[in-house]
């Protein structure tokens, strides 16, 4: 199959050659076209025919490592040629939608899970549940079930599950044992104890960090522990005010008025130097800071933090947040066959933990967490717990804004700018206006 | 007729382009203001409705846009007339006699200008660090408490103008210094003669030869000051409270973050409308003083 590059190619050496009465200047150029051309269009011949190129868009730091998988592929299937592009996080979602509108995207993606829902409203992602139903190795057993159910919208499958995401319980077990917990919070009442005697025993530092500058993670998790839906009447309203959500907020704010919780959050320019000083000793976070709390905290420390499982509610094991990134392809691809070998391939447990070892991304496949690099990670470990006890935010395209809104008023909560009551009312008459369009495509006008 | 002709012949390149690039994307936008084009539409067009003025009647009941205004005005009030004063003070400073390594300064001045903001903003948060900065601790050998600087609602705003600012004075400055150098020596050689001190000297003969660029400086300052942005984008997100938050990077969250394009539209428009108010008064006020 020939790429387009080189169909301009050979058509631009026609093009020039048609000119007569030529300037210095415009032989130079004609001289450069043709080179050009004649280079594009030999780089074509090389190529065998039936090539399928597969052009994948990686984001962030998979983007940069994952081409070193590629080879072992391109030896497996040496029809098929895959082409990596690496897409910066904090761009990506614009670039993606950008390239929907101008038709240009590429064959897959990696997609951060809570975006699938806005592509398939955009018809721009291929269902998956055919493929699967075909496929030899990929199938939903071998994947944690609140992940993979984040992929699905009305029972389709649109996206395999690449790695995973979720948070945890990050503490400092030397604080923490001197004020006497020589293990991680089961329960909201232990929470709030040891947050207790952390203040006692550390009048200057605070027990937890909620960055609630920047994160929504904090007071969400806490609503869906406490069973609010976060959303009602077919996602089209806001259910802040309800009572779950309320009573969770309430637990929220305990934190800030008791001093447990810093208020003033952006005196933490570096969380790693903070947790490191013990300016706090609990924080909820995800993977990725397995790897950073192992690189950034003096090797004195090393031994005195630990991950667990949220504590819910009641006592147990608290939910937690079904993060992570799926491989989609996109709709608009023309090599599909060859994508979805490249998404099996990836999806194969050798090669979850080929990218875990690249990049520290827990994998999304069941079987390659028995490996001895992950089953003897004793931060992981938490983690694994966690994975099987996870729920999807709502699955509408306006999510992210309405958790931006949590975020903002969770914030003015904690700042005691407004009641636990006058917030989650405001949140959720903020949250109708982000809902009006969806409602009228549910309900009409 | 014929050399009419011609001309418009030899002004079409321009025309085209300009018509293609600018003139087509704004009536767009101006049509899309009023529409709820958003992420929905962008799939299927027929999702995207024609809504009147509700964009403009939502985001005059949107309080964040009214703190975004009040932002912006703030940054604009107190930041604007700041800048012009620290730039005509260095321009002086720098265009003074007394002054040795003239390049030197210009150039030191000018430097932060040309550096990128994301370097700069790096640099300033460590100033700004409310355990750790250079400013608290120079604050403290005062004996004045730490402040928060970038993470209290209340500093934030200021610290952001602080380093706007700091950032941008050089510019006006190279200007000045343009303006200075016009002035001919001779005015003040006679105002010497007849007696007049430095201070007259600044007050009848700089400042009103400067007016002109004056002129030209408080109303480009003002349209980069209005357009805030890059500044709050890197430092503080909008935050603390949204109290940084500007009318642009409103926009461009509505716009682009949350792809309500209709809605983002509106705000452009509206802050096109106090851009052109703004210099329309500015001018016509310093027409006025000018024609005393």
């Amino acid at each position: 199959m020939q790429t387009q590059s080189c169909i301009n190619g050979s058509s631009g050496i026609d093009d020039t050659m048609v000119h007569i009465d030529m300037t210095y200047h415009s032989r130079i150029l004609l001289i450069l076209t043709a080179t050009w051309g004649l280079l594009t269009a030999s780089g074509c011949g090389s190529r065998t025919e039936q090539t399928a190129e597969v052009v994948f868009w990686a984001l962030g730091a998979e983007g940069e490592r994952v081409a070193r998988m590629v080879p072992e592929f391109e030896r497996r299937h040496p029809e098929i040629s895959v082409r990596v592009q690496m897409i910066p996080w904090n761009a990506a979602h614009e670039k993606l939608l950008t390239a929907f509108a101008g038709q240009s995207l590429p064959d897959m993606c990696q997609l951060g899970n809570t975006w699938i829902p806005e592509f398939t409203v955009l018809n721009a992602i291929e269902n998956l549940t055919p493929w699967v139903a075909r496929s030899m190795t990929i199938r939903d057993s071998s994947y944690f079930p609140g992940i993979w159910d984040t992929n699905k919208m009305d029972s389709l499958l649109f996206g395999i599950p690449w790695y995973v995401d979720t948070r945890v319980l990050f503490y400092r077990s030397d604080l923490c044992a001197k004020a006497g917990y020589t293990r991680a919070p089961e329960s909201w009442d232990e929470w709030f104890d040891l947050s207790a005697k952390l203040k006692r025993e550390f009048p200057e530092d605070y027990a937890v960090f909620f960055s609630t500058n920047n994160e929504w993670v904090g007071p969400v998790i806490m609503g869906i522990q406490k069973h609010s839906t976060l959303l009602k009447d077919q996602n089209t309203a806001g259910n802040f005010s309800g009572p779950e959500f309320t009573e969770a907020m309430r637990a929220f704010k305990t934190f800030f008025r008791n001093g447990w919780a810093p208020v003033k959050t952006q005196q933490i320019v570096n969380v790693y130097q903070a947790f490191g000083e013990g300016f706090f000793s609990m924080y909820i976070s995800g993977p990725w800071n397995i790897g950073e709390f192992s690189r950034r905290l003096p090797k004195e420390l090393q031994g005195s933090w630990m991950t667990a499982p949220l504590p819910g509610p009641e006592g147990g094991i608290g939910l937690s947040l079904a993060g992570g990134s799926s491989l989609v392809m996109f709709s608009s691809s023309k090599h599909k066959e060859a994508v979805w070998k490249f998404i099996e391939y990836l999806s194969e447990p050798a090669q979850q933990l080929e990218l875990y070892h690249l990049t520290g991304d827990l994998p999304a496949r069941v079987e390659a967490w028995t490996d001895s690099s992950l089953a003897d990670n004793k931060h992981a470990a938490a983690f694994f717990v966690q994975l099987n006890h996870v729920v999807a935010t709502p699955k509408i395209p306006e999510w992210e804004q309405i958790a931006q809104k949590v975020r903002e008023y969770a914030e003015l909560i904690s700042m005691d700018q407004y009641t636990v009551e006058e917030g989650v009312t405001a949140l959720d008459r903020a949250i109708n206006v982000i809902l009006e369009k969806r409602r009228w495509l549910v309900y009409g006008q | 007729m014929g050399s009419k002709r011609a001309a418009y012949l030899f002004l079409a390149p321009a025309l085209l382009a300009i018509g293609v690039f600018f003139v087509v994307p704004v009536l767009a936008a101006f049509a899309m203001s009023f529409t709820d084009f958003d992420i929905y539409s962008l799939g299927n067009f027929t999702y995207a409705r024609f809504i009147g003025l509700r964009n403009y009647s939502q985001l005059l009941n949107d309080p964040l846009f009214w703190k975004a205004l009040k932002n912006t005005l703030y940054f604009l009030l107190v930041g604007g007339p700041l800048s012009i004063f620290v730039s005509l003070g260095a321009a002086l400073l720098v265009q003074s006699k007394l002054v040795r390594f003239k390049g030197l300064f210009r150039t030191a001045y000018f430097a932060p200008v040309v550096t990128t903001l994301v370097a700069v903003a790096v640099v300033w948060r460590f100033v700004y660090h409310p355990r750790f900065g250079m400013l608290n601790y120079a604050l403290s050998v005062l004996g004045i408490n730490a402040v928060d600087w970038l993470g209290d609602a209340h500093w934030a705003m200021p610290a952001i103008i602080v380093m706007a600012v700091w950032k941008n004075f050089g510019y006006n400055m190279i200007i000045f210094i343009a303006g200075l150098q016009n002035i001919p020596d001779e005015l003040y050689e006679a105002a010497a003669i007849d007696g007049a001190g430095r201070l007259q000297q600044f007050r009848s003969i700089t400042l009103p030869m400067l007016a002109p660029t004056t002129l030209f400086i408080s109303i480009i300052t003002m349209i980069g000051y209005f357009q805030l942005f890059a500044e709050p984008y890197v430092m503080t997100q909008g935050g603390p409270l949204n109290s940084t938050l500007s009318i642009v990077l409103l926009m461009y969250q509505q716009g682009f973050r949350w792809w309500n394009m209709g809605y983002s539209a509106a705000v452009a428009f509206v802050l096109f409308a106090f851009i052109l108010a703004g210099s329309v008064l500015q001018s016509r006020i310093q027409g006025r003083v000018g024609a005393q």
